[in-house]
C-alpha cells in the first residue's frame, strides 16, 4: 500500500501525518483530523457539501487527494468561528432561517466565505445565485440561503461598531 | 474507496514520463475533475498517478500577435479570468467560466479537459472553432487531428500536453443549452468568424464527439447572420440520444444554438 507523509496546514495549525495515497481529502478531514463538519452529500462531485477553501479557493474536498493538498492552507467550518462567536456568514444563516436538515450547511457557507471573499460586499442576488450551483440544498428552496449570503456580505460593508 | 494507487509530484516534463513508464498502468493527474470521480466510482484504476500540476512548462497565459497559449495546466477560473483570454477571446473566457460550477473550475484545467474529450466537454468546441494547436511533450497536433470520436484524442501513450495555442479570430461567440442536472452541454456550438472564413464546432450532441457542421460553415462564410442558417439541418442519425434529450430535439438544440452563437458574437449565450 503506497503511504506518503504529508504536511497540511487545517484552520491555522499544520498537520502532519502519514496517509495512504489514495485518501481523500475529505477523509483525512473527517477521519484524520476529526473534523467532522465537513460533509460527503454524494459520490458524483455534484453536491458540495464537502466544500473548503484551500489556497483561498472553494473546492470540494471530496475530489480532491490528501497528498494533492500537500503544503496547501485548509479552511473549513470548523475554522470559522472566534470562541463563542458565530462568524457573521453563520449568524445570518440563523437570522434568515437559510437552514433546515443543516446537511448541506457546513459546505454552503464555505462556498458564500469564499465567494463574498472573491466578490466583494456589493454582491448581487444573480452573483450569489450563480456562485452557488455547485452546492445544492434539498431543504430550503435556496431563497433564505441567497437572503443570507447577501446580508453576510453587506455586514462587511458596514462593520458594527 | 478507491483501488489503492501510488502518487508522484512532478516537477519537470522528464520526471512526469519516468514516472508514467515506471507504472504498470498509470494515468497523468491534472485537476483530478474528470479522473478522481471515474476512479472513486471504480470505473478507472490506475497502479500509479502522476500529477502534472508542479511542472513550470504547464503554466502561464501569454498572448502574441494573434496567438494566444494557454498553459495545459491551468484552470478553468484562471482562464475565465484572465485578462489576455478576456481581451483576446471574450467568448472563450466566458466558456471557462460557464464550466460545472465555481469549486469545478478552481481545479479543472483545460488540459485535462481536452486529454479526457468527453462528448459533452464545453473546450472541445472551443478548440475545434478557433483551429487551435494542441502541443505536446512530442509534437504539436491541429485539433481538426486532435479529436477522434468520444474519449479519443490522438495522444499517444505518455504523451502530455504542454499548451493549448488558439488563433485569436475577428470575432467568437459560444451557445449552450446545460443538463439542468449535470451542468454539462445538451448541445453547445462555438462560432469563430476568421478571416480565411467561418469554423463552427458542436459538442455535448454528437455521437461521436465534438465536430465540425461544415455545410453551416459554408453558408456562414457568404453571409454571417442567423438567418443564413435557417433551412440547414443536422442528421439526427448522428446525434446522441439520452433520457435527457433525444436525437431529434438535440439536432433541433445545435441548430438554435449555432443561430444564437451567430447572434451574439463575442459572448456566452446559455439557452
Ligand atoms: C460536477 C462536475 C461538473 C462538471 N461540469 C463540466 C462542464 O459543464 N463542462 C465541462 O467541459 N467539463 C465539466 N466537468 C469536467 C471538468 O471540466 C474537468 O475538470 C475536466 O474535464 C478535466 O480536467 P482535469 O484537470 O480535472 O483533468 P483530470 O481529471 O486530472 O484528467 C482527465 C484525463 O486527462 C488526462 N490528462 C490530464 N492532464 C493531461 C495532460 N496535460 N496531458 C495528457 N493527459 C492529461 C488524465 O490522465 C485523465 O485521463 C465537470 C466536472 C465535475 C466534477
Ligand atoms: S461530497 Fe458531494 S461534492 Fe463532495
Ligand atoms: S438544509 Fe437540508 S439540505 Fe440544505
Amino acid at each position: 500500500m503506497s503511504q506518503s507523509e504529508i504536511a497540511i496546514t487545517v484552520n491555522g495549525t499544520e498537520r502532519r501525518a502519514e496517509v495512504e495515497d489514495r485518501l481523500l481529502l475529505v477523509d483525512f478531514l473527517r477521519e484524520h483530523l476529526g473534523l467532522t463538519g465537513t460533509h460527503v452529500g454524494c459520490d458524483t462531485s455534484q453536491c458540495g457539501a464537502c466544500t473548503v477553501i484551500l489556497d483561498g479557493q472553494a473546492v470540494k474536498s471530496c475530489t480532491v487527494l490528501a497528498v494533492m493538498a500537500e503544503g496547501a492552507e485548509i479552511r473549513t467550518i470548523e475554522g470559522l468561528a472566534e470562541g463563542e462567536s458565530l462568524h457573521p456568514m453563520q449568524e445570518a444563516f440563523c437570522t434568515h432561517h437559510a437552514l433546515q436538515c443543516g446537511f448541506c450547511t457546513p459546505g454552503m457557507i464555505m462556498a458564500a466565505v469564499n465567494l463574498v471573499d472573491r466578490h466583494g460586499p456589493d454582491v448581487d442576488a444573480e452573483t450569489v445565485r450563480h456562485q452557488l450551483e455547485g452546492n445544492l440544498c434539498r431543504c430550503t428552496g435556496y431563497h433564505n440561503i441567497v437572503k443570507a449570503v447577501l446580508a453576510a456580505a453587506g455586514a462587511q460593508r458596514t462593520p458594527a461598531e | 474507496m478507491m483501488y489503492p494507487f501510488s502518487y508522484h509530484r512532478a516537477r519537470t516534463l522528464d520526471e512526469a514520463r519516468a514516472y508514467f513508464e515506471g507504472g504498470e498502468d498509470a494515468a497523468y493527474l491534472s485537476g483530478g475533475h474528470s479522473l478522481l470521480p471515474t476512479m472513486k466510482n471504480r470505473l478507472a484504476a490506475p497502479d500509479r498517478l502522476v500529477h502534472l500540476a508542479a511542472i513550470p512548462e504547464l503554466r502561464g497565459i501569454t498572448r502574441a500577435g494573434d496567438r494566444l497559449s494557454i498553459g495545459a495546466a491551468e484552470t478553468h477560473a484562471a482562464v475565465a479570468a484572465s485578462p489576455e483570454v478576456r481581451g483576446a477571446i471574450p467568448a472563450l473566457a466566458a466558456l471557462a467560466g460557464s464550466i460545472g460550477d465555481p469549486q469545478v473550475r478552481h481545479r479543472g484545467t483545460i488540459g485535462g479537459s481536452l486529454a479526457n474529450n468527453d462528448p459533452a466537454a464545453d473546450y472541445p468546441a472551443a478548440a475545434l472553432a478557433l483551429d487551435a494547436v494542441i502541443e505536446t511533450s512530442e509534437r504539436a497536433i491541429s485539433a481538426d487531428n486532435f479529436f477522434q470520436g468520444m474519449f479519443t484524442t490522438a495522444l499517444d501513450e505518455g504523451e502530455i500536453i504542454t499548451r493549448v495555442t488558439f488563433t485569436v479570430p475577428d470575432s467568437a461567440g459560444y451557445a449552450k443549452m446545460r443538463n439542468p442536472a449535470s451542468r454539462y452541454a445538451l448541445a453547445a456550438s462555438f462560432v469563430a468568424r476568421r478571416p480565411g472564413g467561418v469554423r463552427l464546432a458542436i459538442t455535448g450532441a454528437g455521437n461521436n464527439g465534438v465536430f465540425r457542421w461544415s455545410e453551416a460553415e459554408a453558408a456562414l462564410a457568404t453571409r454571417f447572420e442567423r438567418g443564413a442558417l435557417a433551412g440547414l439541418a443536422l442528421d439526427p442519425g448522428d446525434m446522441m440520444s439520452d433520457m435527457h434529450a433525444d436525437a431529434r430535439y438535440r439536432a433541433h438544440l445545435c441548430a438554435v444554438a449555432s443561430a444564437e452563437a451567430v447572434g451574439h458574437q463575442g459572448k456566452l449565450t446559455l439557452l
